[in-house]
C-alpha cells in the first residue's frame, strides 16, 4: 500500500472516480492541491474567474453527462462564492463534488485570515459535507463523498481540506465499494405497489402523465416512453422534466405549470389520474394547492420519500428508482396483454377534450411589424439548430419562453435551474456542457439582466476556446419581475429598467468573440445563422419588444385553471 | 399532536446541528432535545420531543432518515413505551416552608441534592406530567431556578430501536 499526503489523494480519487475536467479557482489555502493536479498532468483543469462560474459549470457539465461534476476553491470568499452553485445543484438533484480549501486545523476557530465555517454554512444546501480533520479518514471521505453525490436522489457534496491535512502523509486505501449503514437510498420499487399502480391505470377514464427532472436523472426517459405509448395517455413535463419525453411526440401537452400550455394545466385540473415521475409537486407546478387536481388519485414515483406525500396526499406511493419503477409497471401492462390501441379507444373522449383544448389556447404570441419577439426568436433557434442543440438557459422570462417554444426531444439538452432559480447560471453552465462535447453546438439563451450576473466567464470560455453560442433577449429590463409589476403593481417598475447596458457586440469584440445584433424581425435568422456558423465564442444580441410577457401565466397563489392568456 | 422520536445518529461532528438545522431550516417544532452515546461509542441516542398533524410527522420522519449521517428514525409514541425526564429544582426553603418542601419530595419521591440555609435543591424523575405536577406545587413556595434534561424514552418490553 502506498503511503500519500493528502493533496495527492485528492487526485488519486478523482482518477479512480474518472473525473477528467475539473472547474476551479486557486488560493492560499488550496494551493497545494493545485500543485499535486499539475505535478500529476492528467486532470484537465478550467480556471474559471469567479467561484460561482466553477460550481455553476461543474453542475451544467453534471447535468449534460449525468456525471459527477467537480468544483474548487479556496477557503474564505472563494469558499462562500460557490454557495449559490451549490445550492442551485441541490435544488435540482444534481451531483457535485465541491473542494475547498480550510485553513490548518490549529487556526480553525481563531477568525484566521480567509477563514469561514464553509462546512456550517452549506450545511443546509448539501446532501453532506466533511471537514476533513485526520488525513487517515480522507480516502474513505472521498470515496463516500462521489457515492453519495450520485446515487440516491443526487445531489452535491462539500469536503473543506484543511491546510496541514492537504500536506500530512497516510496510507491511500481506497475502497473500490462502499456500504454505509446510515445511508441505504431504496432503489428497487415495491412490486405490491406496482400492482395497485396498474389497478388505479385500469379504472382511470381521464389519466395523466406527470414527468419531472428525476425520470431525466435516472435516465428513465425510454421507459416513459414506454409506458406512454403503451397506454396512450398524454404527458406534461415540469420544467426539469423537459426533454425526458420528446416535446414533438403527439402525446406531449408541452410544460405545465405558472408558464405551462392552456392543455396541460386544464388536463391536470380535469384528470382523474396522476401517474407522477420524478416530479415533486412544486408549488409552481400546482398553483393554489387546494384547487389543485381536485378529482385525481396519484400515482406517485419518486426514490426520495419526502418528495412523496410533502404536498400532496398521494394513492399509491412508490419510493424506488424511476427507471426500475416504470420498467416494472410497462411489465405489468405488457403482461396484462391489452394493446394500445385498446387504451387509445378507452381513453377516445378524454383526448377529445385535450385536443379541443389544445385548439383552444395553443401556445402562441402576437406577431408585430418590426419589432422582435422573443419567442420568434427561440423558434428560429429552435429551427436552425434542428432541435438538435445543448440549451442552457438563464433565469426569469428567457428561461420561460425557451421552455415554451423550444421543443426538447432528448434528456440532457435543456439544462436550466429549475428549483433555485438562479440568475447567472446559463453560461457558466454551458461551459461546462460544452467541455463535456466539444464538438456539440451548445447555446446559452440569456436576458441581458442575468447574462451580466456572470459575463466575466467570457474570458474563461475564450481560454478554452470553448463555441459556446450566447443568444441574448434584450429588453432592458428585468422582464419577469417587470411582468409582475406590470400585472400585480400596477405598473410601478421599481427598480426593474436597466438604463444602461453594455454594447454586447462590442463586449463580445473585447474578449476577443464574435458579436452579432438584431434590431428588425428580417434579421433574427440571419443574426443567428452567423452567430451559430462563427468559429468560436460568440454573442447574438436581439433588441425584443420591451414589454413583451410569459403567457400563459398563473398568477401566484391561483389556481391552475386560472390562466392569464395572450 | 406530541410525537416522541428516538433517533439513533452517527457520533459525527455536526450531526446533531444537521438535525436541529433540519427543524429550524423546515419550521418543524422541537419541545425538547436529549441525546448522549449508546454503548456502541460510534452512535449517539436522540430523543426528540415534536408536535404536528400526521402529514407534519410523516415529513419529519422522511427528513430526518434523508440526512446521511441519520441510522435510524421511530415513532416510540406510536405503541407502549415508558418516557422519563429528570428536573433539578431551586427552591426557597426558609423557617416555615423548610417542612413543607421535604413533605412534597417525599411524597413525590424527589431527593433533595443540595441544601443551603435559604433553599433546598430538589431532584425529580418522572413522566412530563408528574414534573408538572411538582412545579405546580412548588411554585407558591417560590422556584429560584430549574433546570430540565428534556424526555428520554423506550419502547416497552422486547422492542428497540
Amino acid at each position: 500500500m502506498t503511503k500519500l499526503p493528502g493533496k495527492q489523494m485528492v487526485v488519486e480519487a478523482l482518477k479512480r472516480e474518472g473525473v477528467d475536467v475539473v472547474f476551479g479557482f486557486p488560493g492560499g489555502a488550496i494551493i497545494d492541491v493545485y500543485d499535486a493536479m499539475e505535478r500529476d498532468g492528467s486532470i484537465k483543469h478550467v480556471l474559471v474567474r469567479h467561484e460561482q462560474g466553477a460550481a455553476h459549470a461543474a453542475d451544467g457539465y453534471a447535468r449534460a453527462t449525468g456525471k459527477v461534476g467537480v468544483c474548487i476553491a479556496t477557503s474564505g470568499p472563494g469558499a462562500t462564492n460557490t454557495v449559490t452553485g451549490i445550492a442551485t445543484a441541490y435544488m435540482d438533484s444534481i451531483p457535485i463534488v465541491v473542494f475547498t480549501g480550510q485553513v490548518p486545523t490549529s487556526l480553525i476557530g481563531n477568525d484566521a485570515f480567509q477563514e469561514v465555517d464553509i462546512v456550517g454554512i452549506t450545511r443546509p444546501c448539501t446532501k453532506h459535507n466533511y471537514l476533513v480533520k485526520d488525513v487517515h479518514k480522507l480516502p474513505q471521505i472521498l470515496k463516500e463523498a462521489f457515492y453519495i453525490a450520485r446515487s440516491g436522489r443526487p445531489g452535491p457534496v462539500l469536503i473543506d481540506l484543511p491546510k496541514d491535512v492537504q500536506n500530512q502523509v497516510a496510507e491511500f486505501d481506497y475502497p473500490d465499494k462502499i456500504k454505509l449503514r446510515s445511508y441505504n437510498p431504496v432503489v428497487e420499487p415495491h412490486s405490491r405497489q406496482i400492482e395497485r399502480a396498474f389497478k388505479l391505470i385500469e379504472k382511470a377514464k381521464q389519466p395523466i402523465i406527470y414527468a419531472g427532472g428525476g425520470v431525466i436523472i435516472a435516465n428513465a426517459h425510454k421507459e416513459l416512453r414506454k409506458l406512454a405509448e403503451s397506454i396512450y395517455a398524454p404527458v406534461t413535463m415540469t420544467l426539469m422534466g423537459l426533454g425526458g419525453f420528446p416535446g414533438t411526440h403527439e402525446q406531449s401537452l408541452g410544460m405545465l405549470g405558472m408558464h405551462g400550455t392552456y392543455c396541460a394545466n386544464m388536463a391536470m385540473a380535469n384528470t382523474d389520474l396522476i401517474i407522477a415521475v420524478g416530479a415533486r409537486f412544486d408549488d409552481r407546478v400546482t398553483g393554489k394547492i387546494e384547487a389543485f387536481a381536485p378529482n385525481a388519485a396519484i400515482i406517485h414515483i419518486d426514490i426520495d420519500p419526502t418528495s412523496i406525500q410533502k404536498n400532496v396526499k398521494v394513492d399509491v406511493p412508490i419510493v424506488g428508482d424511476c427507471k426500475r419503477a416504470l420498467k416494472k409497471l410497462v411489465k405489468v401492462i405488457e403482461e396484462d396483454g391489452r394493446p394500445p390501441e385498446v387504451w387509445k379507444e378507452k381513453f377516445k373522449p378524454w383526448w377529445d377534450q385535450i385536443r379541443a383544448w389544445e385548439e383552444r389556447h395553443p401556445l402562441t404570441y402576437k406577431k408585430e411589424p418590426g419589432v422582435i419577439k422573443p419567442q420568434y426568436v427561440i423558434e428560429k433557434l429552435y429551427e436552425l439548430t434542428k432541435g438538435k442543440a445543448i440549451i442552457t438557459t438563464e433565469v426569469g422570462q428567457n428561461q420561460m419562453w425557451t421552455a415554451q417554444f423550444y421543443k426538447f426531444d432528448e434528456p440532457r439538452t435543456l439544462l436550466t435551474s429549475g428549483g433555485l432559480g438562479t440568475m447567472g447560471y446559463g453560461f457558466p453552465a454551458a461551459i461546462g456542457a460544452q467541455m463535456a462535447f466539444p464538438n456539440k453546438l451548445v447555446v446559452d439563451v440569456a436576458g441581458d439582466g442575468s447574462i451580466q450576473m456572470n459575463i466575466q466567464e467570457m474570458a474563461t470560455a475564450m481560454e478554452q476556446r470553448l463555441p459556446v453560442k450566447i443568444v441574448i433577449l434584450n429588453n432592458q429590463f428585468l422582464g419577469m419581475v417587470r411582468q409582475w409589476q406590470e400585472l400585480f403593481y400596477d405598473r410601478r417598475y421599481a427598480a426593474t429598467e436597466f438604463t444602461v447596458t453594455p454594447d454586447f457586440v462590442k463586449l463580445a469584440e473585447a474578449y476577443g468573440a464574435k458579436g452579432f445584433r438584431a434590431t428588425k424581425p428580417e434579421e433574427v435568422e440571419d443574426t443567428l445563422k452567423k452567430g451559430l456558423e462563427a468559429d468560436g465564442l460568440t454573442i447574438m444580441e436581439f433588441a425584443i419588444a420591451r414589454e413583451e410577457g410569459v403567457f400563459p401565466m398563473v398568477p401566484a397563489g391561483k389556481a391552475t385553471t386560472e390562466m392569464l392568456l395572450v | 399532536m406530541k410525537h416522541t422520536l428516538s433517533v439513533l445518529v452517527e457520533n459525527e461532528p455536526g450531526a446533531l446541528s444537521r438535525i436541529t438545522g433540519l427543524f429550524s431550516g423546515r419550521g418543524f417544532n422541537i419541545e425538547s432535545l436529549c441525546v448522549a452515546p449508546t454503548l456502541d461509542h460510534t452512535m449517539s441516542h436522540l430523543t426528540l420531543v415534536t408536535s404536528g398533524d400526521e402529514f407534519i410527522i410523516e415529513q419529519i420522519i422522511k427528513q430526518l432518515n434523508r440526512l446521511v449521517d441519520v441510522y435510524k428514525v421511530v415513532d416510540v409514541s406510536e405503541g407502549e413505551f415508558v418516557e422519563r425526564e429528570m428536573a433539578l429544582i431551586k427552591v426557597k426553603a426558609e423557617d416555615e416552608t423548610r417542612a413543607e418542601v421535604l413533605r412534597m419530595c417525599d411524597i413525590f419521591r424527589c431527593k433533595v441534592v443540595d441544601v443551603s440555609p435559604k433553599t433546598y435543591t430538589i431532584e425529580v424523575t418522572g413522566p412530563e406530567s408528574k414534573l408538572k405536577a411538582v412545579l405546580e406545587l412548588l411554585k407558591p413556595i417560590g422556584i429560584k431556578e430549574i433546570t430540565r434534561t428534556g424526555t428520554i424514552a423506550i419502547q416497552r418490553e422486547k422492542k428497540t430501536v
